[in-house]
């Protein structure tokens, strides 16, 4: 065995800066790698460092804010970061485990690849803890549709996302299309995938003990997706386009034949393996590195072992490669044959690539020669920073104006302001995005897409599971811990309106460049609001993703702090549907209103599409909220409610329209309309929701009675439109601006 | 009944089809593609999926796995043989069945439940329906397109052997909205709706069963 320091190839005396911006390390971080080593690494260890060291593997900028975060309670049994997702226990024997992931720059260079893989990488995040996949969501932002390039990149993602996600068997069932200015060139693409298993059985993404064996399985390694860690952590420029190598390519069809041999031999041959886990971002290097840490041990990795699908790849490169369908199994040594036979079943082969060691040293060797030979403890300490942080200084003026100097809207353009809100991509409905995914397959789909949540029964267990995503960047840039707040607080509504208790948060962190001041400031601030938030819904978060650097030549993108929420359901056949039921039936408004302050304006659709603002103060009340997502679930599982869907863009109208449209029935709002029309119509107050109960159920301890569920019209205040116009204009919005 | 469910590398409605037969009171197992006799069932499902990532064409794989000489022997013997979506393809494919399925008229995949008027109510997969009657079941593909020859479509319906069209929209530019056809001997069917994901209340729908019931009262 080679000693430590390894002779390898003689460090260069000094690093270029080209070499250093391709792995996006600074030169302060490469001499704290130096001084770490004790020496210069060698390309090879750089390349790793790199890797695990950048913004995207080492969260750098992030991980220091999440102590914030509630991440305990007693359904909840992974501890944050330390596997490939966070598990819940869901009662009677079984647990969700679930996580969201971002692959917004992939996608911004080739949105077809770009957002299938993604789905890719989240489903094995998933399958790698031996959970069987059994939802998609995803929360999409892009720049406006009316500009040819980004209705490119909506499409391509839409069609990158079915592609994958329709051919590996699990429904897609829910998630978000916003649009929004600051999108244009840096979509958001974020991919949240749910798995269930039976309680016990999870598989840890150990490397276990000395000895274990590292088996490579899945797809062979090439050259794409060299260096996606560090594209994924710089801003995106002209030059971007020259990055689609590193774009990978996926392939649904193999990853399905992985997921379900890795599965499959969780299930039935756990004690073969000591721990699974998916080659993500930095390939082999980070998964390698990353179980080694988890059991304080250390590996060597022979690179010549690894099947490739190309001649004359580097050891560095083969380290680096980002090839999609690939998993690292820690294979107990009398069990390799046994693993590599129950993967031949499906046609895959599984290859011995290194052990664990006890040196606590990662050895790469190519051939006889060492090519690294670096502490684990150094590729996996990344430094950690806490830039100054200042509220940027437009967003505050904008969140401080009010919006009751505009004059309140003319009754008389009521029934057009509705119109055009409910042809706003952010409002119009979405079927146009979700007929492209199979969202049924499997056949647990209870509620499917287009409600406040979707949700999924699990076959033999009286509980169901409400899933959905929120995140209103609007609302975070001008406040940003106020809009962070509601986007928890919108997701918790979400799933009880189908009847669910919120139980626990995954989160994506989309954000711009934390070295400059405001978006540090946005950074920190959505944190601590998401935070406190989780807190008052006893919601804590389990996994979660952090995307920085999201900046195109136009600037940076709103801070979208994208919140994936999971509900239990205590009877899965009581869950509430969104959509009006029965001529007759009643209708309450829970929470406050109708009448409603300028101040509920603030960050509106109203105001974004009618009057060209994003301004106004953004208000949250946590109390209010969570009262309002008790009322919910309690009258949800008194069987009271015949339907639920929150107040939430659009306001009270558009929530009233979205039941009528969806149940195809009427609405007659009798209460009366007082004070501002335009807040009590459109104005966004959270802690709301349109319910409809039958005809004598009393809810007055809960809401006010505010109409009838009736007719073919849609009556509020001043509107009074027949429900096929504004329902048509609500559903052709998407296709007639996305078909084209 | 004992049903096989055939399983291909990229199947994935086959424990769909499973859990539908067995709610039903059947047995059905699950039969990997490497299989070589079918001999003790009663019916055969081929279900819905990307057999082999709809490389090539959709099917055109699958069609020369071990199971399908199985298959064309045990379509021979007269007993029931149903393949929905990916299943639909791979018939074509093998021959069991005339067309083929091409890409979605919209260029784009299609998942929402569908109308479908039941052509006929005399054949062993329509036997529960009554005559004239309209069921809904989900459609989910992206290659659903049936095409074939004008006299093939002619043969087709002279015979009677369309049991399936779309009704009212037709999601995929079908040819003559077909959306099932059978064999001459009218024991293999092939339609790309999923009968197996409107097999439960709790899911928005029953439709599926009135071929599962079909089914089994013909054959059982």
């Amino acid at each position: 065995m080679t000693s430590y320091p390894p002779p390898g190839d003689a460090p260069p005396a000094d690093v270029d800066d080209e070499v250093l911006a391709q792995i996006a390390l600074s030169r302060d971080e490469y001499e704290r790698a130096c001084d770490m080593l004790g020496r210069a690494p060698t390309d090879v260890e750089l390349g790793m460092i790199g890797a695990l060291w950048s913004e995207h593997c080492g969260y750098k900028h992030s991980r220091p804010l999440f102590h914030h975060f509630p991440t305990e309670d007693e359904r909840i049994l992974t501890n944050l970061g330390e596997e490939n997702a966070g598990a819940i226990d869901i009662g009677d024997g079984w647990v969700a485990v679930m996580k969201i992931e971002s692959h917004n720059h992939p996608s911004a260079i080739e949105p077809y690849e770009g957002a299938a893989t993604g789905v890719g990488g989240i489903v094995r995040d998933i399958f790698a803890m031996g959970a069987q996949p059994i939802a998609l969501l995803d929360s999409l932002r892009f720049g406006p549709l009316e500009d040819r390039r980004n209705r490119r990149l909506c499409t391509g993602v839409v069609a990158g996302i079915g592609g994958y996600g329709n051919c590996l068997g699990i429904p897609t069932v829910g998630g978000e299309l916003v649009v929004g200015e600051s999108y244009s060139g840096n979509p958001l693409v974020n991919a949240m995938c749910l798995g269930i298993a039976p309680h016990g059985s999870l598989i840890s993404a150990t490397a276990g003990p000395p000895g274990t064996q590292l088996m490579i399985v899945g797809a062979d390694t090439g050259r794409d997706g060299l260096h996606g860690a560090t594209f994924a952590s710089v801003e995106l420029d002209e030059a971007s386009a020259e990055r689609r190598p590193a774009v990978q390519v996926g392939n649904p069809f193999l990853e399905k034949s992985l997921m379900d041999a890795c599965v499959g031999l969780v299930r039935d041959h756990r004690d073969w393996l000591e721990g699974l886990q998916d080659c993500g971002a930095a390939g082999i290097t980070s998964s390698t590195v990353e179980m080694a840490d988890r059991a304080n041990a250390g590996i060597r990795i022979q690179t010549r072992h690894v099947p490739r699908r190309e001649s004359g790849m580097t050891p560095y490169e083969v380290m680096l490669s980002e090839s999609q369908e690939r998993m690292i199994a820690a294979v107990k040594p009398a069990h390799v044959a046994d693993v590599q036979a129950w993967f031949e079943h499906w046609d895959l082969h599984a290859e011995v690539i290194g052990e664990v060691t006890s040196d606590g040293i990662a050895r790469v060797f190519d051939g006889e020669v060492e090519v690294a030979a670096a502490p684990v403890s150094v590729m996996t300490s990344p430094p950690s920073y806490t830039p100054r942080a200042e509220r940027d200084h437009d967003a505050a003026a904008r969140a401080g104006w009010d919006p009751g100097s505009l004059p309140d809207l003319d009754p008389a353009d009521a029934n057009d302001i509705l119109l055009r809100l409910l042809a706003s991509p952010n409002i119009a409905s979405k079927r146009w995005v979700y007929r492209q995914y199979d969202h049924m397959v499997g056949t647990n789909t209870v509620v499917t897409p287009g409600s406040d949540a979707a949700v999924l029964r699990i076959r033999g267990l009286r509980q169901g599971l409400a899933l959905c995503t929120d995140g209103p960047g609007r609302a975070v840039e001008l406040d940003p811990y106020a809009g962070a707040a509601r986007a928890v607080a919108e997701a918790a509504r979400n799933v009880a309106c189908t009847g669910a208790r919120p139980v626990a948060v995954t989160d994506c962190l989309n954000f711009a460049n934390p070295e400059r001041a405001a978006i540090y400031f946005q950074l920190r601030e959505s944190i601590r609001g998401m935070a406190d938030a989780c807190r008052a819904f006893q919601t804590p978060v389990v996994s979660g993703n952090a995307s920085l650097y999201n900046e195109s030549e136009d600037g940076p993108v709103t801070p979208t702090p994208v919140i994936g929420m999971l509900g239990i359901i205590a009877d899965v056949a009581k869950s509430v549907p969104m959509a009006f039921q029965d001529e007759g039936d009643e209708i309450w408004l829970l929470g406050s209103g109708p009448e409603q302050s300028s101040a509920s304006l603030g960050g509106s659709e109203y105001l974004s599409v009618i009057h060209g603002r994003e301004a106004g103060p953004i208000e949250v009340n946590l109390d209010a909220e969570a009262a309002l997502v008790n009322a919910l679930v309690a009258a949800a599982e008194a069987g009271l409610l015949k339907s639920a869907h929150d107040c939430a863009d659009g306001g009270l109208a558009v929530a009233i329209c979205e039941s009528a449209f969806v149940g195809n029935i009427g609405a007659v709002v009798d209460a009366e309309i007082t004070g501002r029309l335009d807040a009590a119509l459109f104005g966004e107050a959270g802690a709301r929701a349109v319910v409809s109960a039958g005809p004598g159920a009393d809810l007055s301890n809960i809401g006010i009675r505010i109409g009838v569920v009736s007719g073919d019209r849609i009556q509020l205040g001043p509107i009074d439109m027949a429900l096929g116009e504004a329902s048509q204009v609500w559903t052709a919005a998407l296709p007639d601006l996305l078909d084209g | 009944m004992r049903f096989a469910v055939l399983v291909f590398p990229g199947t994935w409605s086959d424990w769909d089809c499973v859990y539908a037969l067995e709610d039903l009171g059947q047995t059905a197992e699950r039969v990997w593609h490497r299989e070589t006799a079918l001999d003790d069932y009663d019916g055969v499902i081929l279900p819905g999926g990307f057999s082999y990532g709809d490389h090539l064409r959709c099917g055109a794989i699958a069609r020369f796995s071990p199971v399908m000489s199985a298959l064309e022997r045990f379509a021979a013997s007269g007993k029931p043989v149903f393949g929905s979506c990916n299943g639909f393809q791979i018939l074509c494919e093998a021959g069991l069945l005339p067309g083929v399925l091409q890409r979605n008229a919209s260029m784009q995949f299609r998942c929402q439940p569908q109308q479908l008027s039941v052509e006929r109510v005399d054949s062993g997969f329509t036997g529960a329906c009554e005559p004239g009657q309209i069921v809904q079941l989900p459609i989910s593909h992206g290659e659903g397109q049936y095409f074939a020859p004008p006299q093939v479509l002619d043969e087709l319906e002279d015979a009677g052997r369309v049991l399936f069209r779309y009704h009212g929209e037709n999601p995929n530019g079908s040819l003559r909205d077909i959306a099932g056809i059978v064999n001459p001997a009218g024991n293999v069917l092939g339609m790309m709706p999923h009968p197996e994901r409107a097999s439960d209340a709790l899911l928005g729908g029953t439709d599926g069963n009135y071929i599962w019931r079909s089914i089994i009262e013909h054959w059982g």
